[in-house]
């Protein structure tokens, strides 16, 4: 089964500023209570926004201009923590179609990618400049173009980069990946055969 | 010169795929309430069963309550958790250890506890905490839901092979010293996503002489410094962990086994891609003042000035003393203590209990304080209460539950309420993380936990200790 070709996404840029953002802030456990990842867009980092909100201020994911943004951008050591999906699949689910940042932690990326959502690391400057432009004008529409291995938005163009696996896998539809691991089961079972603690001594 | 990692990894390799990735296959996969439900229903809507439904192994942890095994459970929500894992299960004759069996328990303290968890495998878990398997020389990683889907239906992964990092513990630990202050004080030192893209191979002295369980924190917390997996290579100190476990080989399978195992650790001389040092001898007891592992002091140094950070880690700091009630400059001793949990796959097993045990024993938990123990296991539940361990606790006014995830991540009832300051023996102090948005986490080692339960703060557990009190 293979999912739709992902070359690029575009729109407004809803701004995740700070380092080491964990999967407990994007998606507290509290909410991982379901059989399902339905309607989880709705508790998306519901903690800091009900935190700002009692503060004051408004939590980019509530503010109206960032509204239906498909592009969000970050800084360092995004996703860190719980593996849980959960937090990947709210911020799909909330319309984010794409995820520019300084760097990921491998076990986000890796569920990001299969759930077709590139998350592309650029230089801190550029993440720095991304970010000031989104803070200057946030209806500043940006393009992530996955073939140019480019961001645009208004005057700025910064390089991306993404793994040539998961940058092949996206702009080929083969991001969900179970039926390239099933392709020849045979070959899968050889190696099962092979294993000293399934032959030997199971 | 091959190392482990080389070599379990080429030994589970199926084929190169076509994206450049290995397709890996995983030796064992272990599955719980929280993170399987969505993965069996994907497979269901594709007509795919499990392919290897004898390498896989179920539990309950996450959401059960720790207060009562009664079925159904009192809260729904956790009954249609509980229910789905055990109808999954049935469905596809996966073995699960279900809510009151003699073998449930938390993921990663009871596949070692089984011998489940062997040298040489690869093994899968939706569960980041699944590092803790490398405690035993195997290759073991968390995976999100969609990946437990993909081992579910192939028994395989899509995977990049990981860097090595190498890091080297020297010497000895002081008195009060244990496998968690070590890692804590790692993790500080290479930072929370220093290890992202490597596995983490931990060697030296100290790893040469640590136990077990000892081994297990340390491997338990690689992922907390952003390492995906962390292991240590097996030894004779493996071997006589697993020997007589209930799958561990018997017999002159066991021989074959050992004489395999002994092949599996890393050639003398084999090359990292990166090599840490870190001298054990200068690590206190660590507690942590900030949210994320990485922010933490020794109990007896003040927390750091952050206006000397790089502009990012300095806003994070100020951000988290704020969050936690904590200026610059000042100790964590004395810090007030609400709420003291010992558990977790980090810190719950007979041997932390015992180390916990030994400060509380004849003592009080200070009145304004909750304590709570939570036993990694039934297994190790039942060790404890014969050893006497539960009245120990018991006496001293902590509360002693039936074994689960609890108060680490606060899925159950088990949270923190408001602003509360939580002495815990878990993992991760990120915001929210124990159950109540405000909530504050100060994570230590069972000991130092212990401590400040009696005490009603933090206290330097090395001076916290009766005369004759019993940490090593």
């Amino acid at each position: 089964m293979s999912g739709a070709r992902i070359v690029t996404a575009s729109g407004r840029v809803l701004p995740l500023v700070g380092d080491d953002i964990d999967t407990d802030r994007i998606m507290p456990a509290r909410h991982l209570r379901a059989i399902t990842f339905d309607g989880l867009e709705r508790h998306l980092f519901g903690d800091d926004r009900a935190h700002a909100a009692r503060e004051g201020l408004v939590h980019p994911v509530d503010d109206p201009r960032f509204a239906g943004a498909q592009l969000m951008v970050v800084n360092k050591n995004f996703g860190c923590g719980s593996s849980r999906e959960h937090a990947p699949q709210a911020i799909v689910r909330w319309g984010i179609r794409g995820i520019i940042g300084e760097s990921f932690s491998e076990i986000f990326f890796g569920n990001a990618v299969m759930l077709g959502l590139p998350a592309v690391t650029a230089a801190p400057a550029d993440v720095a400049a991304l970010q000031a432009a989104v803070a200057a004008d946030p209806t500043l529409e940006a393009q992530l173009d996955l073939e140019a291995m480019r961001v645009t938005a208004g005057a700025l163009s910064i390089p991306v980069a993404l793994p040539a696996a998961a940058r092949d896998a996206l702009m080929t539809g083969r991001w969900d990946g179970l039926s390239l691991l099933l392709h020849d089961f045979d070959e899968v079972a050889a190696a099962a055969a092979r294993l000293p603690y399934l032959r030997d001594f199971a | 010169m091959p190392t482990l990692l080389d070599k379990v990894w080429d030994l589970h390799t199926v084929r190169r795929l076509p994206t450049g990735q290995t397709q890996l296959f995983i030796g064992l996969h272990l599955i719980h309430e929280v993170t399987t439900p969505q993965a069996f229903a994907m497979l269901r809507e594709r007509g795919i069963s499990p392919a290897f439904p004898d390498r896989i192994f179920g539990t309950m942890d996450h959401i059960i309550p720790t207060s009562s095994l009664r079925r159904p459970a009192a809260d729904p929500v956790a009954e249609e958790m509980i229910a789905t894992l055990e109808a999954n299960c049935r469905t596809h004759h996966i073995p699960l250890f279900g809510l009151g069996d003699d073998h449930q328990g938390i993921v990663h303290v009871i596949g070692p506890e089984l011998g489940l968890t062997q040298p040489g495998m690869t093994i899968a878990c939706g569960d980041s905490h699944t590092s803790t398997h490398g405690a035993f020389g195997a290759l073991a990683f968390g995976i999100g839901t969609s990946q437990v889907r993909d081992v579910l239906g192939s028994q395989c992964l899509a995977m990049d092979k990981p860097k090595l990092r190498r890091v080297r513990f020297e010497g000895r630990p002081g008195p009060g010293v244990t496998a968690k202050d070590l890692a804590l004080a790692m993790i500080r030192q290479l930072g929370v996503n220093g290890g992202v893209g490597y596995a983490y191979e931990y060697t030296g002295e100290a790893i040469d002489r640590m136990t077990m369980d000892e081994r297990m924190t340390l491997c338990n917390l690689s992922i907390e410094g952003g390492a995906r997996m962390g292991y240590v290579n097996p030894d004779d100190t493996t071997f006589a962990y697993l020997k007589g476990r209930p799958h561990a080989p018997v017999g002159a399978a066991w021989d074959r086994a050992v004489a395999w195992w002994r092949t599996l650790a890393s050639d003398a001389g084999a090359a990292a891609d990166d090599e840490q040092t870190i001298d054990v001898s200068r690590i206190a007891p660590v507690v942590t003042w900030g949210t994320n592992p990485g922010q933490s002091v020794a109990v007896d140094e003040p927390i750091p000035d952050p206006a000397p950070l790089p502009p990012g880690e300095r806003e994070a700091a100020i951000e988290a003393l704020q969050f936690m009630g904590f200026e610059a400059g000042e100790s964590v001793q004395g810090r007030q203590v609400d709420v003291a949990f010992i558990g977790s796959c980090t810190n719950a097993r007979l041997s932390d209990l015992r180390e916990a045990a030994d400060i509380v024993r004849g003592q009080r938990v200070a009145r304004h304080v909750r304590g709570l123990v939570v036993p990694g296991s039934r297994e190790v539940q039942r060790a404890a209460e014969r050893e006497g361990l539960h009245e120990v606790f018991l006496q001293a006014g902590f509360e002693w539950r039936e074994p689960g995830c609890s108060l680490c991540l606060g899925m159950n009832d088990d949270k923190l309420s408001g602003a509360q300051t939580c002495a815990s023996s878990s993992n991760r102090n990120f915001r929210g993380r124990q159950g109540s948005p405000t909530g504050r986490t100060l994570l230590m080692s069972p000991a130092m936990v212990a401590a400040a339960a009696v005490a009603g703060q933090v206290v330097d557990v090395r001076r916290a200790v009766p005369r004759g009190g019993a940490v090593q």
